[in-house]
């Protein structure tokens, strides 16, 4: 007689489709592709700005292009759904304990948030937006 | 009292006679406030004595009637049959290797809450006559959700981690790593950080969150692993960033 257990393997590839929240998971994983190429373009465009005025508009130009739109608006979304991802997440990660309580998940997220907001007004306010 | 016939598909495998496991369907008349337990005993005592299931409780205590329903790791006496529609499927729970039937073996499991060392040791030794450990509410309530732990294996049957890569400590018994860690009286967070700050440890981690949205008492494991991964992080810097720094 084997009596063997008997061993399952779990779907290297196709795991993600099991569930909705492994599907979820992997949303906010694949928006790190975005976030990365998104990092590339600023080293690249880092790279035509040292390169002389005349690399730096062709780059501007390129910017224009409809496929370069695409992508940003693309990189954008994927940015915010990121960042939102993670700022929910922090609660998790950072409890703050007052006495036998709690500080609510939700107003640590939301302080995450707030600093966000304030943030990106002064990187706003010193590329001269406002 | 309402009743209703209820189409139960389950996971069979006998290691006498089966290479594969497959599936058999039974049809129960439960009453309505059943739940999928009380179906699974209705289906042993009066159609299929050889069906084989762990249970002890029937109140989601002992944490020993873990399977898979529906694709969703769950313990059987909390699952409710009125919240199922149509042909319920049940399975043993995922990740880990099937004894029969719905009977798995919790070897790894027990085996890797052994190494992270899940008891107190105390930071000072005290005699008998100093009188106990004393902890305040606030120290308490630092720890205990992560004491609530049942030990029911459901975080990794929802663990894609775990699934993928067995040799991950995983969430249940990383989280009882940090119900000491985090306890006032004890003092051997350096100790556990041997399994816990490992790539087998909380690296292997990679915040699913499945397994705290599984816990049938409502402990977050994944809140415990993110917190030892930053624990873990400042241990590196303060080892190989500061001068003179030790963990």
């Amino acid at each position: 007689m084997s009596r063997r257990p008997l061993v399952r393997v779990c779907p290297p590839t196709t795991w993600y489709f099991r569930q909705p929240r492994y599907l979820r998971y992997m949303s906010r994983e694949i928006t790190s592709i975005f976030v990365g190429a998104y990092c590339v373009l600023l080293v690249v465009a880092l790279q035509r700005l040292a390169a002389g005025q005349a690399a730096w508009e062709g780059f501007l130009l390129a910017l224009q292009s409809p496929l370069s739109i695409v992508f940003h608006l693309l990189a954008l979304v994927a940015a915010v759904y990121h960042a939102a991802t993670w700022f929910n997440a922090t609660q998790k990660a950072m409890p703050v304990q007052i006495g036998e309580d709690f500080l609510p998940g939700n107003v640590i997220s939301g302080a995450h948030y707030v600093a966000w907001v304030v943030l990106s007004c002064v990187v706003l306010f010193l590329a001269g937006v406002f | 009292m309402k009743q209703r016939v209820v189409q139960l598909e389950v996971l069979r495998y006998n290691p006498d006679t089966d290479s594969e496991a497959s599936f058999q369907r039974y049809e129960v008349v439960c009453q309505d406030e059943w739940v999928v337990l009380d179906a699974l005993n209705k289906v042993k005592e009066s159609i299929d004595p050889t069906l084989n299931y762990r249970w002890s409780c029937h109140m989601a205590v002992c944490g020993s009637c873990g399977m898979m329903i529906n694709g969703e790791p769950k313990l059987a006496c909390h699952a409710f049959l009125r919240d199922y529609e149509g042909v319920i499927r049940i399975e043993p729970l995922a990740h880990f290797p099937i004894e029969r039937d719905l009977v798995t073996a919790p070897d790894d499991f027990m085996e890797k809450l052994k190494r992270v060392k899940p008891y107190l040791i105390p930071k000072e030794k005290k005699s008998l006559s100093d009188g106990e450990h004393r902890q305040t509410p606030a120290q308490l309530m630092k720890f205990r959700q992560y004491s609530m732990c049942i030990n029911c294996m459901l975080c990794y049957a929802a663990c894609p981690e775990y699934g993928l890569d067995p040799e991950f400590v995983g969430p249940a018994a990383l989280t009882l790593a940090h119900r000491y860690n985090q306890d006032s009286r004890d003092g051997g967070r350096l100790a556990r950080q041997e399994v816990v700050a490992t790539h087998e440890g909380v690296w292997t981690c990679t915040f699913v969150g499945a397994c705290s949205e599984v816990c049938p008492a409502h402990v977050d494991p994944a809140s415990a692993l993110q917190q030892m991964k930053i624990t873990s992080s400042i241990d590196w810097i303060v080892e190989h960033l500061i001068p003179g720094g030790k963990a």
